[in-house]
């Protein structure tokens, strides 16, 4: 009996030492990730922020904070600084990830940034340009990315499309983001 | 009969030996001394709050033992998003006077390994600072040393509490000293790589609530200014 109670701890060590190796004991939802081919190179991916449906934060001293609740700091630093975060939905409609808005005003320019996550590909940060080009286009420039997007750079477009639906339970519109993916790696000899 | 009730005792007994020497296992080391402090590079330092309620903003999926904050922020149910945190919160500098915001969103990480002492996230921090700038942080967090010395204890304890100090680095990666990859974006910090170690001190964790006073710093080595200037006057030139 002494030896078969052996054998059982021995047994139980392989057992649990077999699933911690060989159980991930995480494993993130993905979502299929819906890429076309740019006309002139690149990948294309859209994302978009249902409003108001998917604010998580909005602070800042010019702006109605979401929830009610949240306290801004009043410094006098943070005077022209605003913060949004936002869950983020792929063309399909389905939350992907998460991201945050940041845009301060500053003495001769003004700063516009995204930082994109989704929890099993990687993230993005994005400096935005100031000023809105033709047809309420705002165009970014990847600055870096994380895991799958460390080795692209490319371009982000931002653009507010106010819903026309009609509908009494529609959101008031949607912000786009259409990221154009390039690689940053040199082509295989 | 009495051999089956051995061998079924035989193996809890094996399973419970191997999940509490993987949990103290001795050869899993925490890192007490960050590779930025003894850097010859100038430093900047950023403090700010760890615990929720002492932040701007903070949210999960509603589950955690930190409940998101403020009470009605949305949280983050959907599946994609579930293992997920986010909070935004005020950057303060070596002099805690505010210096800026941060932002920081965290992710498990599926690279997490129980066997080799690593329960990984992966997190980016942005942090705008009005008169300087603002970065980019990408790193890898290990939560093993937190969840064995101060989550695990704060279990097992009557009042489902821990009080102490406990101080640690969280940056895991992806340097391979453990530190993270800064990016800059805007103003001084413009087209810089840098490199951080993000810290926590923890002076109580309670079950109900997590962290409910802890303190977080962002140690980060800048380029040096001067040497970038003179290297960039020498292509110009």
């Amino acid at each position: 009996m002494i030896k078969t109670f052996v054998f059982g701890i021995l047994l139980g060590l392989a057992v649990a030492v077999g699933a911690l190796y060989a159980l991930p004991p995480v494993d993130q939802h993905r979502e299929s990730s819906i890429i076309s081919v740019a006309p002139n190179g690149g990948n294309t991916e859209i994302f978009h922020v249902e409003v108001p449906t998917d604010r998580i934060l909005v602070g800042g001293s010019q702006h109605a904070a979401v929830p009610a609740d949240v306290m801004w700091p009043e410094d006098e630093i943070l005077a022209g600084v605003s913060t949004e975060l936002y869950k983020l939905r792929n063309a399909q409609d389905a939350v992907v990830g998460i991201a945050a808005r940041t845009a301060a005003a500053e003495e001769n320019s003004a700063v516009l940034d995204w930082v994109v996550h989704l929890p099993a590909r990687g993230s993005l940060y994005v400096s935005m340009d100031s000023t809105v080009a033709e047809q309420g286009y705002r165009i970014g420039e990847i600055q870096t990315g994380s895991r799958e997007f460390a080795s692209l750079s490319g371009v982000v477009s931002e653009r507010w499309i106010a819903d026309t639906s009609g509908e009494s339970d529609a959101p008031d519109g949607r912000i786009e983001l259409a990221a154009t993916y390039v690689s940053n790696q040199e082509p295989v000899e | 009969m009495k051999y089956a009730l051995s061998l079924v005792l035989g193996l809890l007994v094996g399973v419970c030996v191997a999940l509490v020497g993987a949990l103290y296992n001795p050869l899993v080391q925490k890192q007490t001394l960050s590779p930025l402090t003894v850097t010859d590079a100038r430093t900047m330092t950023l403090s700010f709050s760890a615990a929720a309620e002492e932040s701007i903003g903070y949210t999960n999926n509603g589950e955690s033992n930190t409940a998101p904050y403020p009470a009605k922020i949305q949280q983050l149910w959907e599946q994609s998003i579930r293992q997920s945190y986010a909070t935004a919160t005020v950057m303060r500098d070596g002099r805690q006077r505010v210096a800026g915001i941060g932002i920081k969103i965290s992710s498990a990480s599926e690279d997490t390994r129980l066997l080799s002492g690593q329960i990984l996230a992966n997190s980016i921090w942005y942090v705008y600072l009005p008169t300087q700038g603002s970065f980019f942080i990408e790193q890898t967090e290990n939560y093993w040393h937190y969840l064995r010395e101060v989550m695990i204890p704060a279990y097992r304890s009557g009042g489902d509490a821990w009080a102490g100090t406990w101080l640690g680095n969280m940056t895991f990666g992806p340097g391979a000293l453990g530190t993270s990859r800064i990016s800059g974006g805007h103003g001084m910090f413009e087209g810089r790589e840098m490199l951080g170690v993000e810290s926590v001190a923890v002076r109580t964790w309670r079950v109900e609530g997590g962290a409910l006073s802890a303190d977080g710093q962002l140690l980060i080595e800048l380029p040096d200014v001067a040497d970038a200037e003179a290297i960039q006057a020498d292509e110009q030139t």
